[in-house]
């Protein structure tokens, strides 16, 4: 078993997502298969192959290197879920 | 009203033969009728109307003029709230417009809604929302089937011919086999071709937006209208487009296409091992040159999919964190509870699913044995493409492995949900375009998909045998 409770903690901690144990025990057991279905690439012979990261065939252009100024931070703040003079607001980090 | 095409609409408006308001006032009728079906997450009957009192005041030539258009809500939009289906952005109020979107305005056509989809596109049956099932408008009753996904609700909404056309985003299918299963026409077009930005992603080396529509004509205005280059997305595709509808041409004399053997698999229904041999009897009959080929690395497919899409999605969806948008838990203790809660609270199971694997094949200690293996096996897979294009012009296989299938039926399997991909997500990590065109039926009379692949950029040519396969079908 590759997924245990110690992994399914770390890679929910990881993904900042609280588990409850019902839900823990659930995903433990759906990556596990998941895992070992995709484990079927191992018969593939890989070796001296690039990984691909780029599909595209196209060449992609550059753009001039300016900024603009489109000054829309209220347009930005319109759906925070709390805001604060202009900043976004989040609980106390530091006490 | 019986169904009427896009290019007939276009015609029927230009000779004033039907008003702009009456047309629209049609669709609306039967939006109205259809509510059972959950095609939409958004529609507003006062929104409609606005837009069609504006384009009323609107003298200037447009191509789409007053053509009711459905929009998968995965796309912002200024006029509508955008959720990708997900309660993390149920009400989330865009503050610009997608490139796609705005095309489609420019041209002057008329959102009707937005439709419903897997929530972050992340499924194939349009079962994962968290605004309910859409349910596929070709269900008999009592027996409701499923529309497909992730664009389900797109695919619906043009089968129940609430629209003219539907925008969607396919990934490793969300086009194609959802369009299968409603019986109307899907294209994926190539990687790049549409822009991506104001598309929320799931996974950005395969997203690509494309086109729901009733007939292949149709679909090559539509896409017409949707594509171009743009700064914004660095993916995007500085390329030379040819007018796909006045270039349509059924006429593959001497054409050659490609039939891959790897695309027999066990268990696939009688039937549509039938169709595929109907098309390509068809095609032979028309001059074609039928040539077998081999995509070796086929069956590998799915399996690097389910490492990319995950990993890709691990990484786009951080971003909803409670902080500058969307959903926020009211339990908030400090940040770290914010977030871990925010997220627990706003995405459902299968996007929590796929984030948990997308983190863990991209953590430390299993990224060369997972994701970097999957990057190698995909450069294998679009190899396989490349060669199989040297003797080919175009690729036919099946959509997908069966017909629509029940509501809820598969979901409590991933695996099984994810193997109705197994026909379009090769061409998705190849980057390839793919049109899916009705093509037959099962013993149900539930509709068939067959899908048409093209190279890179080739989007004239799928057009051209879709066209071709769909006339001699008629």
């Amino acid at each position: 078993m590759k997924i245990d409770k110690n992994t399914i903690n770390k890679i929910a901690r990881l993904s900042r997502i609280k588990l409850d144990d019902k839900e823990s025990e659930d995903y433990i057991k759906d990556l596990n298969s998941i895992l070992d279905w995709v484990e079927q690439l191992n018969e593939v012979n890989t070796e001296n192959v690039e990984p691909l990261s780029n599909i595209s065939s196209s060449i992609l252009p550059k753009r001039e290197d300016v900024s603009k100024d489109t000054n829309s931070s209220e347009e930005i703040l319109e759906n925070a879920p709390d805001k604060l003079e202009g900043f976004f607001a989040v609980p106390k980090v530091v006490e | 009203m019986s169904k009427s095409s896009l290019k007939q609409t276009l015609k029927d408006l230009d000779t004033k033969k039907i008003s702009i308001r009456e047309l629209n006032q049609d669709y609306l009728k039967r939006i109205k009728e259809n509510e059972n079906l959950n095609v939409f997450i958004h529609f507003s009957e006062d929104n409609v109307l606005k837009q069609i009192d504006n384009l009323e005041n609107d003298n200037s030539a447009k191509k789409l003029k007053g053509i009711p258009i459905a929009i998968k809500d995965l796309f912002c939009t200024k006029s509508m709230p955008t959720t990708a289906a997900s309660k993390i952005l149920e009400n989330f109020n865009p503050t610009y417009e997608s490139f796609v979107t705005q095309k489609l305005l420019d041209e002057g056509s008329i959102f009707v809604g937005k439709t419903n989809l897997d929530e972050f596109a992340m499924g194939s049956a349009t079962n994962t929302s968290f605004f309910g099932n859409t349910i596929n408008p070709l269900s008999k009753e009592n027996k409701p089937l499923a529309p497909g996904g992730s664009s389900g609700g797109s695919a619906a909404a043009v089968a129940a011919d609430l629209c003219l056309g539907a925008t969607g985003t396919d990934t490793g299918g969300s086009i194609r086999q959802p369009a299968s299963f409603c019986g109307v026409v899907g294209i994926k077009p190539t990687y790049g071709l549409c822009s991506r930005w104001g598309i929320a992603a799931f996974a950005s080396s395969l997203d690509q937006a494309g086109i729901f529509s009733h007939n292949v004509e149709d679909a090559s205005i539509l896409l017409q209208s949707i594509v171009g280059f743009d700064q914004r997305d660095s993916t995007s595709a500085k390329v030379d487009i040819p007018n796909y509808f006045e270039n349509l041409d059924d006429d593959l004399n001497g054409k050659t296409v490609g039939i891959p053997k790897e695309y027999s698999i066990d268990g696939t229904p009688m039937e549509i091992s039938q169709i595929w041999e109907d098309a390509i009897k068809v095609l032979e009959k028309k001059g074609v040159k039928i040539k077998n080929i081999s995509l070796p690395h086929t069956k590998y497919a799915l399996p690097t999919y389910y490492i990319i899409a995950p990993a890709e999605a691990s990484s786009n969806l951080a971003r909803y964190d409670g902080v500058k948008y969307g959903f926020r838990s009211e339990e908030i203790d400090s940040l770290d509870e914010m977030y871990e809660n925010t997220r627990a609270q706003g995405f459902g199971r299968e996007v929590k699913r796929r984030i948990l694997i997308g983190t863990y094949v991209l953590s430390a200690g299993y990224y060369d044995a997972y994701y970097l293996k999957a990057q190698k096996v995909r450069k294998l897979i679009a190899d396989d493409f490349n060669k199989a294009f040297k003797e080919c012009d175009f690729i036919v296989t099946p959509t997908a492995p069966s017909a629509a299938f029940p509501l809820n039926e598969k979901q409590n399997d991933p695996i099984k949900m994810y193997l109705n991909d197994v026909f379009t997500v090769p061409a998705s990590l190849a980057g390839l375009p793919g049109i899916s065109i009705p093509f037959g039926k099962d013993k149900n009379n539930l509709p068939l998909g067959i899908q048409i692949l093209g190279k890179h950029f080739d989007e004239q040519q799928v057009f051209n045998a879709a066209v071709s396969l769909e006339r001699s079908y008629e």
